[in-house]
Parts: structure tokens; sequence; C-alpha cells
């Protein structure tokens, strides 16, 4: 409701300015726990950003699905380690500069894919165009994606059999 | 702008109802559990007892706001703000009554699972930030509890998404004028409270704050002010979940043909929301406290089934054009 009297591009850019920073603050932070953090926050702004461009069932996904059940088991996982003295001694930032080369080189890379594609298609248009309902969604990934929905499960499948596996006691009583 | 200057009025009134309610209910909920167990209750404050939350507030307000030495102080201050927004956050989209309402969201039931799974940062980082054993022990199950339980919760919803044809809970309550869905829906109702007691983490699923065997859990180094937010976070969580219950199985404000013009819709909504408060109140004083392993077992084993059973019976009959 409010948000139809501020102006949608002004939030649109807030939100992704506040996804850039996080995002650029998860690979600075020291502090494992602290750096998961910053990546849900970047999540939920990225997932603010997909509800002003219209798709309000992606953007209610990426909370449920990644800040929401991944990110809290990430959470989970770093907790149970107690990582408290030995954060700096393996931070890669220490290595000095040389480190950052490589994944410096693929974001400029993907930077300029994506300013290519700004090009062709303007962002204005983007954020002008129909909201997609959840039911057209629901259409699409049954009709022509169905291909796609078939393998991601099959992955997932093969992902809790794994999990099983791990889980499973052995001869002894034991777990893997 | 009258109309968002009209918005905002609307938001201001909600909260001021909805956050001396949750106080209200710390009195109701002993009081209730007091007459279940044959004994008074706290009855010295006011008429019978009334004022308790009154008196329990300013001496919360009284005590020293005291932020542990060894705690991570950042973190630890937040988590008991985030529990408490992201609570509030979800009664923006329920619909109250056919005019009252904060948003229509067209994803207002993902928007309310999408609340309900950040309020778990909460627990967790109040666990992690105390730094300490209890806290910690805490707050991973809360960790495990939560994300679990969502789970079976998002699955139990979406039968009724399913027979109403929509996200939007206006909606899923104006689909209800023939009939309450949970005529139809009676196994994902259950679910869906068992999940939501889980999820608020309330009596007998009250394992991250187990006082037995954890002192108070993942709030054991909270005092003061930041106590009383946790307080009044799981204290609005049930009423969130009762009135999501009411919403999504129970007609929300809707009544049957006489009834709905002895009161206002709103009222009734409200007397819905209350009797589903009670049996939350009751669960907690009949029912005893599982062990962890139990709990997460009786999700897997029992609760997944179920709503998948519900999901493809409730699916399955809709093509059938049964329902």
């Amino acid at each position: 409701m409010i948000v139809r009297f501020a102006s949608i591009e002004s939030l649109f850019y807030l939100a992704a300015l506040i996804a850039i920073i996080a995002s650029l603050k998860v690979v600075t932070q020291k502090n494992t726990v602290h750096a998961l953090l910053y990546l849900v926050v970047s999540l939920l702004a990225v997932a603010v950003c997909f509800y002003l461009m219209g798709a309000p069932f992606a953007a209610g996904l990426e909370v449920i699905v990644y800040a929401g059940a991944i990110l809290v088991l990430f959470v989970f996982a770093i907790m149970m380690f107690g990582l408290k003295n030995d954060e700096t001694k393996y931070a890669p930032q220490s290595k000095g500069l040389t480190i950052w080369l490589g994944p410096c080189v693929l974001a400029v890379l993907l930077l300029v894919a994506l300013l290519f594609s700004f090009d062709s298609a303007d962002i204005q248009q983007q954020l002008n165009a129909t909201v997609i309902s959840s039911k057209e969604v629901g259409i699409l990934l049954y009709g022509p994606y169905l291909l796609a929905v078939e393998i991601a499960s099959f992955l997932l499948l093969a992902g809790l059999v794994a999990g099983y596996h791990y889980a499973k006691p052995d001869a002894q009583g034991g777990h893997l | 702008m009258p109309e968002m200057i009209w918005k905002l009025v609307e938001i201001s009134i909600i909260i001021a109802l909805l956050i001396p309610m949750a106080a209200m209910l710390v009195w109701v909920e002993r009081r209730m559990i007091g007459i279940w167990q044959d004994r008074l209750g706290p009855n010295r404050v006011g008429p019978f007892g009334i004022l308790q939350s009154f008196a329990d507030l300013l001496k919360i307000l009284g005590k020293e706001d005291w932020i542990p030495p060894f705690s991570e102080k950042l973190v630890f201050t937040l988590a008991p703000i985030i529990g408490a927004v992201c609570v509030l956050m979800s009664f923006a989209v329920i619909p109250f009554a056919p005019d009252i309402g904060v948003s229509d969201l067209n994803i207002g039931l993902l928007f309310f699972l999408a609340m309900a799974s950040l309020a778990v940062y909460s627990v967790v980082l109040a666990g992690w930030a105390s730094n300490s054993k209890y806290a910690l022990l805490g707050g991973m199950r809360a960790a495990a509890q939560t994300v679990s339980y969502e789970v079976f919760m998002g699955l139990s919803v979406m039968g009724v998404v399913i027979l109403s044809g929509s996200f939007n809970l206006r909606e899923v309550v104006l689909a209800q004028s023939e009939g309450w869905f949970i005529q139809s829906q009676f196994i994902g109702c259950f679910v869906f409270l068992v999940a939501g007691i889980a999820e608020s983490h309330r009596l007998p699923f009250d394992l991250p704050e187990a006082e037995t065997e954890l002192t108070a859990g993942f709030h054991t180094e909270y005092s003061g002010l930041k106590f009383a937010l946790f307080f009044l976070g799981e204290y609005l969580g049930v009423t969130l979940i009762s009135a999501m219950s009411v919403v999504l199985f129970f007609g929300g404000w809707l009544m049957p043909a006489p009834l709905d013009t002895w009161l206002p819709a709103i009222v009734w909504f409200i007397v819905k929301i209350a009797f589903f408060i009670l049996f939350f109140i009751l669960l907690r004083t009949s029912l005893p406290r599982p062990r962890f392993d139990q709990l997460l077992a009786f999700g897997w084993l029992v609760m997944l089934p179920l709503a998948l059973f519900n999901l493809l019976a409730t699916a399955a009959l809709k093509l059938m054009e049964v329902l």
C-alpha cells in the first residue's frame, strides 16, 4: 500500500544498494557468523528487488528457502564448530591481494555481461512489467520447464540418499 | 496522501492493541492454569489480578539491563528485536474483518511462512551470542526444531491453497463463505496446530528453553527489557498462530447464517482467536514435554506423512471435483 506512494524505482535501487553492500561485507568479514548474517541481509534485499520487479512468488520463496532454511542450517553448522580464535589464522585476507585476482576477473566478466543485458532490456521497462502470479509460475514449471524440475528433483533425491547413508548406523552401531 | 496517513493510523492502532494484549495474555495464562490446576493463580493486583501484567512490566523495567561481558554485544542486542519484529510483521497480512487489515498481499500466506522462518534467527542468534553452554544448546535445539516443523507447516497449509486457489489470506477467508475449510482439512489443521506450537516453542514443545535441563535455554543470559521482548515475541506468536488457524481453517471473520448478525465480524474473529489461545494454554497445562529426539522423530515419522497424505488426498479430490 505504502509502496504505491513512494517511488518504486527509488525503493528498488535502495534495496539493490543494500544487497551489494551486504554482499561485499560477506566476503570481507572475518567473523563467520557475521558474514552469514550479512548474507541473510543480502538475500532479503534481493527478495525485495524480486518483489518490486513483479515476481512476488520468487520473492517469497527466496526468503523462505534461502534466508529461512538454508542459511539457518549454515548458521547451525558454524555454531556447532564454535570457531572463536582461529578465524584470522586461516582467513585468506592475510595472504595478500593475489588471491583476489581470479574472483575479480570472473566478477568483472559477469558485470560486463550484465551491462550488455541492461543495454537491451531497459530496467525501467522491467520495473513496470506486469506482476507474475504464483499460478503462472506453477503452470510454467510443470509445463515447458518440466524437465528442469525433474532433473532438480533427481539431484535432491540423490542428496537425500547420500544423507541417509551418512547418518545410518554401521555394524558396530556407530555413525560414519 | 490521506489514504497513506489512514493506513499508518490503522497500523498504529493494530500494534497499539496487539502489544498490551500480548502482555495481558501472561496474566490470562497464569490465571487459567491456576484455575485448571485447582488453585487461584495471581489474584492480588487489581480486580481478579487483572493488573498483574502491569506490575510485572514495572518490575521488569526497573531491572538492570545487563549485557554479559563475554557475549557478542551487537548480535546479543539484535536477537530479541528480530524475534518480536518478525512476529509483528506477520500480523500485516492477517485480514481481521471485511475492511480491517494492513495489507492484502497477494502472497500473504508465503509472507507469513517467510516471517515464521526468519523468526528462528532470533533464538539461534541469542543462543550463539550469549556465549554460554546452556544458551548454545537451546539455540541449536531451536534451529533443528524450527527447520523441521517449518516443512510440515508449509505442507499442511497447501491443502487450503488448493481449495481456495490463492495465497491471498483475504481471498482464503472469502472462499470459505460456503463452509469452513476445517470440514475437509482436519488433518491439515491438526498438523498446522502442532507445527505452530513447535514454531512458537511453547510447551509441550519448548525444548529450546526447557528449564529442567537447560536453565532457561536460549534466553539464560537475558534480563530486563530484552528478556521482556522475548516474552512479548512468544505471546504474540501464540496469538499469531491462533489467528492463522482461524483464517485458514475456521472461516476468519465469517460465521454461519443466523450467528453472523449477532456480533460484528471483528468480534467474531477475536472470539475465535481467544478460543484457540485458551486451547494452547490448556495444552500447556495438560501435556508433558517429550525428549528432543522424540520430538524430531515424531515430526519426520508422523507429521510429514500426514501432511503429504493430506496434500495428495486434497489434490485428488479437487481434481475429481468432490471438494
